[in-house]
């Protein structure tokens, strides 16, 4: 994974959960693009994308192995409507993000923080191990500050003493994290398209009311 | 999909993928339009389609009954859409300008 920060001259500004395509020029005139979602909140100066190095990715390798500070990015957006939360739109709200898809979600709860939104705010956050967690120690400050209530499952290895869940999520898991069905949580799910599906379906089953669960896929990924 | 041989990879992305595009194409945010599939009347935003890409061009399903909602592709320049699948369209145009905000 790799952070990236970008000066966008004329940044018309954006919502959290929004993203943007970038798209990469070579020479020859081949061109790649692919979208990544917006890491950083609306109330942020600089543009943040987090990125994660796909082995076969045409566009990953290169933000990921050879951008270097200076070097010019072309790229499209803010792209999205449909999966943003402006604080103005309520709560409360459970973030459930698996892998790489936590990183829309991290803008969200950036932008709950920055606007010191008083709507709880709850995130589920599946990753293989504690090393593939990103962005750990700021949810755990957010956390701390009483702004997020975060949950973690570790699907592949966990440390010893490990004290969150242990498993790829399923519908005891969500059920234990979510609210209620009579609060009526806004709910964002984001990551590898099964998880989506598996977390999707399982909030529905719960009685939540689909129209209140925003997804966005991300394709396959390695589980 | 239903008799997919890997579920996991031929399952569909969804509307997001291809927000950037339909943004192109319809010259404003289209994931909040809200469509009502022809073939079975299920209403959803495009930001649930179940989206299936390929060489060829991008294709749109409702996520209720699998029919075909939207095709695009684009040859030489030019973005063929076919908008039949739907029964009906409909976007905000404040939508349209907020993305420019």
């Amino acid at each position: 994974m790799r952070t990236i920060v970008l000066d966008v001259p004329n940044w018309p500004g954006h919502r959290a959960g929004q993203h943007v395509d970038v798209r990469l020029s070579a020479e020859d005139g081949y061109q790649a693009q692919r979208s990544y979602s917006i890491a950083s909140a609306p109330e942020e100066e600089r543009l943040m994308l987090t990125v994660e190095r796909l082995d076969d990715g045409e566009v990953s390798v290169y933000l990921v192995d050879e951008l270097r500070l200076g070097d010019e990015v072309e790229l499209r957006g803010p792209i999205g409507g449909y999966f943003v939360w402006d604080q103005a739109d309520g709560g409360p709200v459970l973030l459930i993000g698996g892998g790489s898809g936590v990183v829309p979600l991290r803008a969200i709860a950036r932008h709950h923080e920055a606007t010191g939104s008083d709507v709880s705010l709850r995130l589920l956050y599946s990753a293989r191990s504690v090393a593939e967690v990103i962005y750990r120690e700021e949810f755990e400050q957010m956390a701390a500050a009483g702004h997020l209530d975060v949950r973690f499952t570790l699907t592949r290895e966990s440390p010893p003493g490990w004290l969150g869940y242990r498993r790829r999520i399923d519908a005891e898991m969500l059920e234990a994290v979510s609210w209620p069905v009579p609060e009526h949580p806004l709910v964002y799910v984001c990551g590898p398209t099964g998880f989506v599906e598996v977390a999707a379906e399982a909030l529905v089953q719960l009685g939540h009311d689909p129209a209140r669960i925003r997804t966005e896929r991300f394709g396959p990924s390695g589980g | 999909m239903r008799g997919a041989e890997n579920p996991v990879r031929d399952a569909p992305l969804d509307g997001n993928a291809i927000a950037g595009t339909l943004f192109a194409v319809f010259s404003g945010e289209m994931t909040t339009a809200r469509g009502v599939c022809a073939a079975c009347q299920a209403g959803a935003q495009l930001g649930e389609l179940a989206v299936y890409m390929s060489a060829v061009g991008i294709v749109g399903r409702c996520r209720s009954c699998g029919a075909e909602l939207v095709v695009l592709v684009s040859v030489r320049g030019v973005t063929c859409v076919d908008l039949r699948g739907f029964a009906s369209l409909e976007f905000p145009l404040a939508e349209q300008t907020a993305a420019s905000d």
